[in-house]
Parts: structure tokens; C-alpha cells; sequence
């Protein structure tokens, strides 16, 4: 840890409390459930870790091989980002389904009405 | 009397729907079936579904356009609901020859589940080189997923059992349905076979048709289906 802190630190540190409030208030409002906010607990719990401790990400990346420990970061990070993208996609064609299937049932049982109204 | 109804998802095909229907009227008439041709108005903004309900058929409308894939789905659906015996899609935009209907009916007849009128069957027909290469790479794309090899997956013209229309469940909305349909044939273990079918590329059907660009995102769609 440093003997003092950088502003750059504060900064992202605040960043940091107010994404976890964020995610706080979603899991009482019901919006996301306790696998999420776990989830991303321990997300922005490692951001605080590398944001105040930057040494460990260095003492990390020696242990995987990598050079820096930012670069460890970013590795995590996009790798992280490419996962959430593809979970979105996969949640959005999730959803199109679903809005066809309610589409189906208009349109078929508009038929049924209109086919009752001509007997 | 058993029962067909003939499935025709289309999109604002105004100015072919009321030809390929009056030529599928006159083209089942033999069948000794109890018949309907369904169209299913897929969120039309020119006048199909008027023009197709004139001519005869029963409209199924989408509030608002879904894509083929759903389209088919509603038709499958209906066929379901109705208890027919057997259904057959056939292409909106006059692509196809009625006449091949018998065809894929007598195949239905014969046991088979589903039946797909394939281009590439037909030495007579003449299809554009590039749509060509894109419908094999369809084919391939049908075989690494699904692990079924058919020699025209992208086909729209398909007959139907009643065994297939209690068990196909298709989830996609667009054009990747003609694939995802064979992961419902492995799936429900369902028996099918080909029959040549006539194909006739006019600039109107070719404009209509998906996109030779279109089929990287029909890739990515059933790659995205495989991890749902």
C-alpha cells in the first residue's frame, strides 16, 4: 500500500462506490438477482484491490507470465467485456423470440375472432 | 378427407401474391385433400394481405413485420391448432412452381416427415453463381452445426407430417430458420428426403430474396443459438 494517496486514486475509488451503490439499490429494487450482485461485488472488490494496491497486479502478472500488472488488467477487462457483450446478444435474441411468440398469439387469435365472426 | 394447408409467409409481395395464389389454387385442385392456402402477412405495408384474402386464402396478420423464420413459425402454429395432416411452405414472390406441390405431397404420403424441395436436385434450373456458392456454404453450415447433410438447406419449399408439425419448435426469427429447422430434425429424430423442385430467379424474386451479405449474420445468429 502507499504511504499516501493519489488524487487519481480518490477519484476512482469514488467512481468505484458509486458503481456499488448502483448495483446495491438494483439487487433491493429486484432488478437483478443475488448471483448478479455477487457478481459484480467482487468485480468492483478486485477494482478497489488494483486501484489502491497497484503492486499485486504487478505481483499477479509475474505469476502469470505478463509482463505489467496493467496489462494484466486490460487483458481481464476485455476479456470480461467480450463475455458481457456476448451474454447481451444472446439476452437480446432471447427476447426477440419471446416478442414473436406474443406477436403469434395476436395474430392467431385475431384469426380465430375474425373466423367465429363470419359463422 | 385429410387435410393440407399450404403456408405462405410473405412480406409485401402485393404485386405477385395474388398470381402465385390463383396458380396454387389451380395447381392442388386434383388433391384429394380438404385444402387452405394461408398466408401469413408478415406486418405488410402495402395491400398482401387485402389482395390475398380477394383471391381466397386466409390471412394470418402480424401486427408488425417479425421476419420469415417467425412467419413460419405462426404457419406452423396454425397448421398445429388445426389439426392439419400436412403442411407445406412455398415462397411469396412467385419463385416456386405450384405444379412441384403433388411432388412434395406424394413424398409426404410415403412416410417421410418432412419432405424439402431442393433446387440443386432439378438439372433444368439456373441459379445465379454467387447465390449458388452461398447456398452449398448454407449447406456446410447446416452439416457443422446440425450434422445433417441435405442438398438445399436454405429451401423454403418444405412439406410437413403431422408428426413435424406437433414436434418443430423454431425459435429464430429470420432467414437462419431454414438451418435451425434440421437441429428440430435431429432433435425430434425425424425422417425427411428431397424431391428436385423447378426454381425461376426473376429480378423481382432476386430482389426480394436475403442478401448474399446478409448470410455472415445468418452465421452469427446460429452460432449465438447453439449457447442459448
Amino acid at each position: 500500500m502507499p504511504t499516501f494517496i493519489l488524487p487519481i486514486q480518490i477519484f476512482f475509488f469514488l467512481f468505484i462506490l458509486f458503481a456499488l451503490s448502483r448495483v446495491i439499490l438494483r439487487y433491493k429494487d429486484g432488478e437483478i438477482h443475488l448471483g448478479a450482485l455477487i457478481f459484480w461485488l467482487v468485480i468492483w472488490a478486485g477494482a478497489s484491490v488494483a486501484v489502491f494496491s497497484p503492486e499485486n497486479t504487478t505481483q499477479l502478472a509475474r505469476s502469470l507470465g505478463i509482463g505489467r500488472g496493467v496489462d494484466v488488467v486490460i487483458y481481464l477487462a476485455l476479456t470480461l467485456l467480450f463475455y458481457l457483450v456476448f451474454r447481451i446478444h444472446v439476452l437480446i435474441e432471447n427476447l426477440e423470440t419471446k416478442f414473436s411468440q406474443v406477436i403469434r398469439e395476436i395474430s392467431l387469435k385475431d384469426t380465430d375472432k375474425q373466423a367465429v365472426k363470419k359463422t | 378427407m385429410k387435410t393440407l394447408v399450404i403456408l405462405i409467409p410473405a412480406y409485401n409481395e402485393d404485386s405477385v401474391i395474388s398470381s402465385v395464389i390463383k396458380q396454387l389454387q389451380s395447381a392442388i385442385k386434383t388433391l384429394k385433400l380438404k385444402k387452405t392456402i394461408v398466408v401469413i402477412n408478415d406486418g405488410s405495408t402495402d395491400k398482401t394481405a387485402n389482395i390475398a384474402q380477394q383471391v381466397g386464402a386466409k390471412v394470418i396478420n402480424h401486427p408488425i413485420n417479425r421476419g420469415y423464420g417467425a412467419a413460419l413459425q405462426t404457419g406452423i402454429e396454425y397448421a398445429k391448432r388445426t389439426k392439419a395432416d400436412y403442411a407445406i411452405t412455398f415462397d411469396a414472390d412467385g419463385q416456386h412452381d405450384p405444379k412441384d406441390i403433388a411432388k412434395v405431397y406424394k413424398a409426404l404420403k410415403q412416410g417421410f416427415d418432412i419432405v424439402v424441395g431442393s433446387r440443386f436436385l432439378s438439372k433444368t434450373n439456373t441459379i445465379p453463381f454467387i447465390r449458388k456458392v452461398i447456398l452449398k456454404l448454407g449447406n456446410l453450415a447446416t452439416f457443422i452445426f446440425f450434422g445433417i447433410w441435405i442438398s438445399d438447406s436454405q429451401s423454403g419449399f418444405r412439406g410437413f407430417n403431422q408428426k413435424a408439425i406437433k414436434n418443430i419448435k423454431l425459435k429464430t426469427n429470420h432467414m437462419e430458420v431454414s438451418s435451425e429447422l434440421y437441429s428440430e430434425v435431429k432433435k425430434h429424430r425425424l425422417s425427411f428426403t428431397e424431391v428436385p423442385i423447378s426454381v425461376k430467379y426473376t429480378q423481382y424474386s432476386l430482389s426480394k430474396g436475403q442478401t448474399n451479405l446478409n448470410s455472415f449474420n445468418v452465421l452469427l445468429k446460429l452460432v449465438y443459438k447453439l449457447f442459448r
